[in-house]
């Protein structure tokens, strides 16, 4: 009884149909699911969009914003003054991975569940690294160079001027308070000690003032010699790093050039960090997820069970280019302007 | 990518291969060609056709992605306006928002921290509109 009745209303539906654009066919000739999958993206391409206009927004309206060159230039295993060769092979794997998943809708259309499964199982991996390529260049800017949701040390200099040591510093401003702090340092033989820092302190406006040194400084382990800073001059829009060890960051301490005053580095945009975390962490992972969940329903038959052609995966394929859609916009934002 | 008629199967998986191998190739030289740019050409040539060229090779990846990789291409086109006409609101918004952005960074210089690059000067003291209240009293007559 029941069937009669779905079945009825198909019918009447249909007859509803030919009423309102005479002929058999849906207008779109598409599947139902399939287009609702495109209005969600369109829904989320504005959500992405808004938060890269956000960015946009913000990075407009700031004097001093980090430069990407200077950001993303640290590669693993070490690499340093290497500007976007570690996104480019990122952004090479996600390439490749949104080729897997066309070639998994592909297969599909072909009512070959087992070639669906194996490129969706490629697509998994290639999204699996790039995930990790993410993870790694997360750790690279929380732990070895302090950017974190609320803390942006890149930046950019907004005056020209020097880097000066502290003795100069003094000179120029005795009215600073000479003060040392306990730093840890990674020591040549693998283990962690603790040095003396000098620097200097203003109490009226509660800043401190360290020589400009770059973290190799902190690690004598790692084959590379600390970089030298002082006396040396620098321009307006030149890229900056204030000095992260292990929870601490040291301000340089500076000259505009013609005066005599006493700067410290400015820390960057708060925004920055906020910004970079939440966008490129939003969206790769459920991406990954819901491909695993397709590749497990096709694996199990259940997409020929139904007899439409493996449609669903041609929607989640859509989603994962979707994916790769919004990274060619992030790439463009964070990496490349 | 509708299934063409008259192909056997395996004919119809030689001609999916190939459009994924040809997209392949072309995504890669133009982020190849991005990146080239960012890397080399920044310094040399003007940085607003450094980024200009940057913003239309993204566009065409965009283009490239949702027409052929998505199929959009393919379906009919009221269905695609109806995807793609929303998104052109974008356009002023972006437009807009820059524009605020930049205006917020001229006005905070202009109160608090001249700098470089901005472009507002500071307003003389009693040509601001603010008015005072002994002002604003002999102004403001009552019955």
């Amino acid at each position: 009884m029941a069937t009669d009745t779905v079945h009825d209303t198909e019918q009447e539906l249909e007859v509803g149909m030919e009423k309102l654009w005479g002929g058999g066919d849906s207008p779109f000739r598409s599947e139902y699911g399939k287009l609702m999958m495109w209005y969600f993206l369109l829904s989320d391409a504005f959500t992405f969009a808004g938060f890269l206009i956000a960015y946009g927004t913000l990075r407009f309206s700031m004097d001093a914003w980090p430069v990407p060159d200077h950001v993303f230039s640290t590669t693993p295993f070490g690499g340093e003054g290497m500007p976007l060769i570690f996104v480019t092979i990122m952004t090479f794997v996600l390439i490749v991975s949104s080729v897997t998943v066309l070639r998994a809708v592909q297969e599909g259309k072909l009512e070959n569940s087992m070639g669906v499964v194996k490129w969706l199982v490629a697509t998994i991996v290639g999204g699996a690294i790039f995930l990790g390529c993410q993870a790694w260049e997360w750790t690279n800017l929380i732990t070895v160079e302090g950017v974190t949701l609320y803390n942006t040390p890149f930046s950019s200099h907004v005056d020209e001027g020097t880097y000066i040591s502290l003795e100069e510093a003094k000179q120029m401003n005795p009215a600073l308070e000479e003060r040392t702090t306990m730093v840890s340092v990674h020591n040549a033989d693998g283990s962690h000690g603790e040095e003396a820092l000098p620097y200097l302190y203003d109490p009226v406006t509660d800043q401190n003032f360290f020589e400009k040194v770059d973290h190799h400084a902190f690690h004598h382990s790692e084959g590379h010699e600390p970089k030298k800073y002082v006396g040396k001059p620098f321009e307006i829009g030149e890229p900056y790093l204030v000095t992260y060890n292990d929870g601490q960051y040291l301000p340089g301490a500076y000259k505009i050039e013609g005066t005599n005053t006493v700067m410290a580095e400015e820390m960057g945009p708060t925004a920055f960090g906020a910004l970079f975390f939440f966008i490129t962490g939003f969206h790769v992972f459920s991406g990954l997820i819901i491909l695993l969940i397709i590749a497990l329903g096709s694996w199990s038959g259940v997409y020929r069970a139904r007899n439409n052609g493996h449609i669903m995966v041609e929607k989640v394929g859509l989603y994962w280019h979707f994916v790769d859609l919004v990274w060619v916009f992030v790439f463009l934002a964070f990496y490349l302007l | 990518m509708a299934h063409t008629p008259g192909l056997s199967v395996a004919e119809q998986r030689s001609e999916d291969i190939k459009i994924g191998v040809k997209g392949f190739w072309i995504l890669l030289a133009v982020t190849l060609v991005e990146v080239g740019l960012a890397l080399f050409l920044k310094d040399v040539l003007p940085g607003a056709i450094v980024r200009l060229a940057m913003i239309v090779l993204s566009l065409y990846k965009a283009y490239y992605i949702v027409s052929i990789f998505m199929h959009l291409g393919s379906e009919i086109g009221g269905f695609a306006a109806t995807i793609v006409l929303p998104l052109m609101l974008l356009i002023w918004a972006i437009i807009a928002f820059l524009w605020e952005g930049d205006y917020t960074r001229n006005a905070r210089n202009a109160v608090e921290d001249p700098r470089p690059g901005a472009e507002l000067p500071a307003e003389e003291p009693g040509q601001t509109s603010m008015k005072s209240y002994e002002e604003l009293s002999k102004e403001i007559t009552i019955g």
